[in-house]
């Protein structure tokens, strides 16, 4: 093939009102992400700052010691509210997953388009808007009233802040899966419930785990709803059903409004211990899906 | 893989400063006997422009390919006369809707036990509807509503007492698109022994091996039987897709344009596979690729598109089914002929 005649051409970049245009774009972009940014950074800041003191000063006492009964006396330590608040996320984790994940494979495989699937689907949009501390009034009418307070009323009030999120997200993520693979395996005979226990949870599960570990990282900073439910203990407590508890969340809050300055420098150090907490459980979470997503490739 | 020359109705537009047409110095030129007879390589180097000049070929000169191009093809079979195995599907007045469309009406054909059945014809006519609908595929789709009678070996296949899964144990399919679960090369063979009750881990290695070897992919991966299926190659992945299906020790395998993603080495390997797998199975296939149907089937269906003028929708209907080597050198209907020489389609 002969080329084409050579005609003078220029490549060089040229200055018009649409290069400036984008050069204009991109700076707005860049602010808005530094906008997004200031006020993380600067919430991170702080509790890093007043936090870390506090904690570092005591380590480890401040993970391990019971809380002094006398708020305004100064030290360590936060131990029954890191127990408390892994029972109550754990209790919740326990209560709202399997619901939330076998309601969600009704919904997607099961419910369809039907009016009551479309009922539980509008009824779990709407639980998602239902602010948490009518959850926890919820409860204390119905599980504190009657039973006293405990952990386990406190992962029931969580439990129900959870389980729209888990099962909007296990939907989505049920959707996503292909359906070549579903055909597949029917055409292999399969049932339909074989189909979805073999092949359709198993290609969901990575988004599905992603999903119940952003609703635990949330629901572990919730406070509102375990004030009426779990009560106010300083001692430790393991038990999940029996006398009241406590969470980083309600140590927080109780110490920060407290009036002395010894017992706002412990709400410092429990805010750092909860920020930690959940980026433990975000870390576990991607480290996790990782590991899922390598396997599948190799 | 080769297609039927296509006349160039309107020629392409011209690069600048090429010559006249008419100038015998840029006619194109066509090999006598080129026309007719088997397609060679030597019909693609006639579409390249050999010196990068001479014009597109014109409609003059280039001959429409008769129904004879694909006889060359079956010659071989129509020597041996098909045998008249058992009927396997009897398919009476069949018509598939979804919804309220109906996509397929008035199919009326039997298929032949140890034969490979092809179903060709033009997108939108309803042939993989009609091969999905001998394995009762169109039970999960919602809305999708089976008319007429479809009988496997005698027994009506959308009788109330019949079971999908177990038609569907017994009449495999292979897919389109290549289709291996997220999971190793091994657990997607052992997927449908596991699933029909078998646990004993040899047992099953027996079945992955012999699947694998019958579908020729054992040599390219019986070192890493553990790996993921996805990263296999297309064609290898399509090969896999058939090793499934032949795990569960299917009757009849159904083939839903297999070859459609793949390159050519990788459809001459499967065509390989489909002509060895016909002594052990039933074969139907749909294709777009009139030159495999030819190939490698025995019996040909020709399907093809109506306008419903009370529903102002197209619906797919069969137009003639006979013996691949009658369908390709002598239809007996003016439609199948036209498909088959690329006059229409």
């Amino acid at each position: 093939m002969r080329s084409a005649p050579v005609r003078s051409i220029d490549l060089g970049a040229r200055r018009s009102w649409r290069t400036t245009q984008s050069a204009l774009m991109s700076a707005a972009m860049v602010a808005a992400v530094v906008l997004v940014a200031i006020p993380l950074v600067a919430v991170l800041w702080s509790v890093f700052a007043r936090g870390a003191g506090i904690v570092v000063r005591a380590f480890p006492a401040f993970f391990t010691q019971t809380i002094p009964m006398i708020s305004r006396k100064a030290g360590p330590g936060m131990g029954p509210a890191i127990v408390g608040t892994v029972l109550v996320t754990g209790g919740a984790t326990l209560v709202a997953v399997p619901v939330g994940v076998l309601g969600a494979v009704y919904l997607h495989e099961y419910g369809g388009s039907g009016s009551f699937a479309r009922l539980v689907r509008f009824m779990a949009t709407v639980m998602t808007g239902v602010p948490s501390i009518v959850m926890g009034l919820f409860i204390y009418l119905v599980w504190t009233m009657n039973f006293g307070y405990s952990a386990f009323g406190g992962a029931l009030a969580l439990a129900c802040l959870m389980l729209p999120i888990v099962i909007g997200s296990t939907e989505q993520m049920l959707r996503l899966v292909p359906a070549s693979l579903r055909e597949a395996s029917y055409a292999l005979g399969a049932t339909r419930s074989r189909t979805i226990v073999a092949i359709v949870l198993p290609a969901a599960l990575p988004g599905i785990i992603s999903g119940v570990l952003l609703a635990i990282a949330r629901a572990a900073g919730e406070t509102a709803p375990l004030m009426f439910a779990v009560g106010a203990a300083t001692a430790y407590n393991p038990r999940l059903f029996h006398e009241a508890n406590t969470s980083l969340s309600l140590q927080i809050f109780g110490n920060a409004t407290s009036a002395f300055p010894a017992a706002q420098d412990r709400a410092w150090g429990a805010a750092l211990t909860l920020v930690l907490f959940t980026f433990l459980i975000t870390l576990i979470a991607r480290v996790f899906t990782a590991r899922l997503a390598l396997k599948r490739s190799s | 893989m080769l297609s039927p020359v296509i006349p160039f109705a309107s020629p392409l537009p011209r690069p600048r400063g090429q010559l006249t047409p008419g100038d015998p110095a840029g006619a194109f030129p066509l090999p006598a006997g080129q026309a007719v007879g088997v397609p060679t390589p030597r019909d693609f180097a006639s579409l390249v422009d050999p010196t990068g000049e001479a014009p597109r070929p014109t409609e003059q000169a280039v001959t429409v390919p008769t129904p004879r191009d694909f006889a060359s093809l079956v010659d071989r079979k129509a020597a041996v006369p098909l045998p008249d195995t058992p009927v396997v599907f009897d398919c009476e007045d069949v018509e598939v809707y979804y919804g309220a469309f109906r996509a397929v009406r008035g199919v009326t054909l039997g298929i032949r036990e140890h034969q490979i059945t092809a179903f060709i014809g033009p997108s939108g006519c309803g042939k993989t509807t009609m091969l999905r609908t001998l394995n009762r595929m169109h039970d999960v789709i919602p809305g999708a509503r089976v008319a007429g009678r479809v009988s496997y070996h005698g027994i009506d296949l959308y009788a109330p007492e019949v079971s999908a899964p177990e038609v569907r144990r017994r009449i495999g399919m292979v897919f389109q698109k290549p289709n291996p679960f997220p999971k190793s090369i091994y657990d997607n063979i052992a997927f449908g022994p596991r699933i029909n009750g078998i646990r004993r881990k040899a047992e099953l290695d027996a079945v992955v091996e012999k699947s694998l070897r019958a579908a020729a992919l054992w040599d390219e991966v019986r070192d890493r039987l553990k790996h993921s299926a996805l990263g296999l190659s297309g064609g290898q992945q399509q090969r896999l897709c058939i090793a499934r299906t032949i795990a569960v020790e299917p009757e009849v395998v159904l083939m839903d344009e297999p070859c459609s993603a793949l390159d050519p080495i990788a459809t001459a390997r499967i065509e390989e596979l489909m002509r060895e797998l016909k002594s052990l199975y039933t074969i139907v296939i749909v294709t777009h690729n009139m030159q495999q149907a030819a190939r490698v089937s025995d019996r040909t269906a020709f399907f093809t598109t109506e306008i419903d003028a009370q529903r102002d929708r197209r619906t797919g209907i069969l137009v003639e089914y006979d013996a691949t080597s009658k369908i390709f050198s002598a239809p007996s209907d003016e439609r199948t002929e036209n498909y088959i020489t690329g006059r229409f389609g």
